[in-house]
């Protein structure tokens, strides 16, 4: 990719927003969190602690953990009141 | 927008240096003030809170637990497109020092009144310029003032060049020596001052617009912005003179980078920067009517420093450059930066460090010392050696 020079860029590195999108942090996990579903109860614990929001809703329920962003910091893990999130090497 | 002629409507107030800035700030009107009071500089925010108070203002008014939260806050009203002012000392500026790197990177003309107090320790509320300068490397434009009626002007200069540079400025004033003596302010009416400061119209807020600022650059981008800001401070240093020109035509009193005081013909010649230069003054017109040819460089504008000007006006003098701040293990900050303007023939005086007072007799001494090629080329003036 060809860097932009210094009369291209906006000043004082504003950028246009929801660049956290694009960038995919996920790369930097050493372990993911793997979701036992036959005992998940969708508690939604996992949900609002997820410190990355890296955990999809739908229907109530909780869907697998989208890993272009977790960076498997086992915060789910530690908080699901019925262990059934184990992190496992990635 | 003013016509050559045209009548200045300027009166008279009777206003210490604090109350000058609050003054200013009163008719600027700006969006947000956030402040944390301390000594000497203080009486700046209870003026203003007091216009607040009273409705003379429209400026939402921050009270913060902390320097760092006062220029935080002002970090984020002015991102999200304020116009925003504050003010401060000594410590207090010390304590916004991580935040002050922010501002000018983010490009948030951002204008702090800072009351110059000497920095702890030994803890002392008295002036000498080391808060001030020990922060003139943070891409901060840099104004000292003389006296209370500079410390007007400077305001209402100040918010037009910060706003058409995106760069934040620092405005001194000597502590106490300035900002608590009462003299003849010319203030202009509010309409005039509301007319000159206009409006503020950044081109992306972030109420407005969907923005992230605070991003990261790394080795690939951080050089890059380093450098856009050393082009806005180069033109800052243009505009600074066109604002400067267009404000001296409703209140006099501007006088470009520098004051010249009877520079032109005069074989020795001080430079010093805010209150002293009041002193220097009164020697220089002691020693012109004893045939003496002497004069005074008074420098307003540090940052950025105008070194060929300054090069040009200090031309086959003999050069006696005065700091009321040191650069431990360097040489002293305006003296450096007078050597590197290329002045040859030049003497550093430091004195006034921790507010010692320094008299007209002293001043006298070093010219006519100087005149006798008997000064040394580093001399403190008021130390117990």
């Amino acid at each position: 990719m060809k860097l932009k020079n210094f009369r291209e860029i906006k000043e004082g590195a504003v950028l246009e927003a929801g660049t956290s999108i694009e960038n995919k942090t996920g790369g930097w996990k050493t372990f993911r969190p793997e979701v036992d579903f036959k005992k998940c109860i969708h508690c939604m614990r996992c949900v609002i602690y997820c410190p990355d929001s890296c955990i999809p809703v739908k229907d109530k329920k909780r869907l697998g953990t989208n890993l272009n962003y977790c960076k498997g910091c086992a915060i789910c893990e530690e908080e699901c009141p019925i262990k059934c999130i184990k992190m496992v090497r990635k | 927008m003013y016509k050559d002629g045209e009548e200045m409507k300027t009166i008279i107030k009777a206003l210490t240096g604090n109350g000058a800035a609050a003054y200013a700030m009163k008719q600027i009107n700006p969006d947000v003030v956030a402040a944390y009071p301390i000594t000497p500089s203080t009486q700046i925010m209870e003026d203003f809170s007091m216009y607040h108070a009273n409705g003379l203002v429209d400026s939402d008014l921050i009270r913060v637990e902390s320097e760092h939260s006062a220029m935080s806050a002002c970090v984020g009203a002015s991102a999200a497109g304020a116009r925003v002012m504050t003010a401060t000392s000594s410590q207090g500026l010390g304590y916004m020092f991580e935040v002050l790197p922010v501002v000018s990177g983010l490009r948030l003309p951002i204008v702090v009144n800072i009351v110059n107090r000497s920095l702890s320790a030994p803890l002392n509320i008295h002036c000498d310029h080391g808060d001030s300068m020990s922060a003139r490397d943070l891409g901060w434009i840099q104004i000292y003032a003389e006296d209370a009626q500079e410390v007007y002007i400077n305001n209402l200069l100040a918010i037009r060049l910060a706003e058409k540079v995106k760069l934040p400025i620092m405005l001194m004033q000597d502590g106490f020596i300035t900002s608590h003596c009462v003299i003849g302010v010319d203030v202009l009416d509010d309409a005039t001052v509301k007319k000159f400061v206009g409006n503020y119209n950044p081109e992306k807020t972030l109420l407005k617009d969907d923005i992230t600022i605070g991003t990261l650059a790394l080795t690939d981008y951080y050089f890059e912005f380093r450098l856009q800001q050393i082009k806005a401070m180069n033109e800052a240093k243009k505009e600074f003179i066109k604002i400067d020109n267009e404000l001296n035509k409703i209140i006099k009193h501007s006088t470009g980078y520098f004051e010249e005081y009877k520079l032109k013909d005069a074989k020795a010649a001080i430079v010093v920067m805010s209150s002293t230069a009041g002193a220097v003054k009164e020697v220089i017109n002691d020693l012109r009517s004893k045939g003496k040819k002497v004069g005074l460089l008074k420098l307003r504008l540090f940052r950025p420093f105008p070194y060929e000007e300054i090069k040009k006006a200090l031309k086959g003098k003999k050069v006696i450059v005065m700091d009321r701040s040191i650069s431990l293990g360097a040489n002293c900050p305006l003296y450096s930066e007078i050597k590197n303007s290329g002045v040859s023939n030049i003497h550093s005086i430091i004195f006034g460090l921790g507010g010692k007072n320094i008299y007209d007799e002293d001043i006298k001494d070093i010219f006519e010392r100087a005149l006798k090629n008997k000064l040394k080329e580093i001399e403190y003036i008021g130390v117990r050696e």
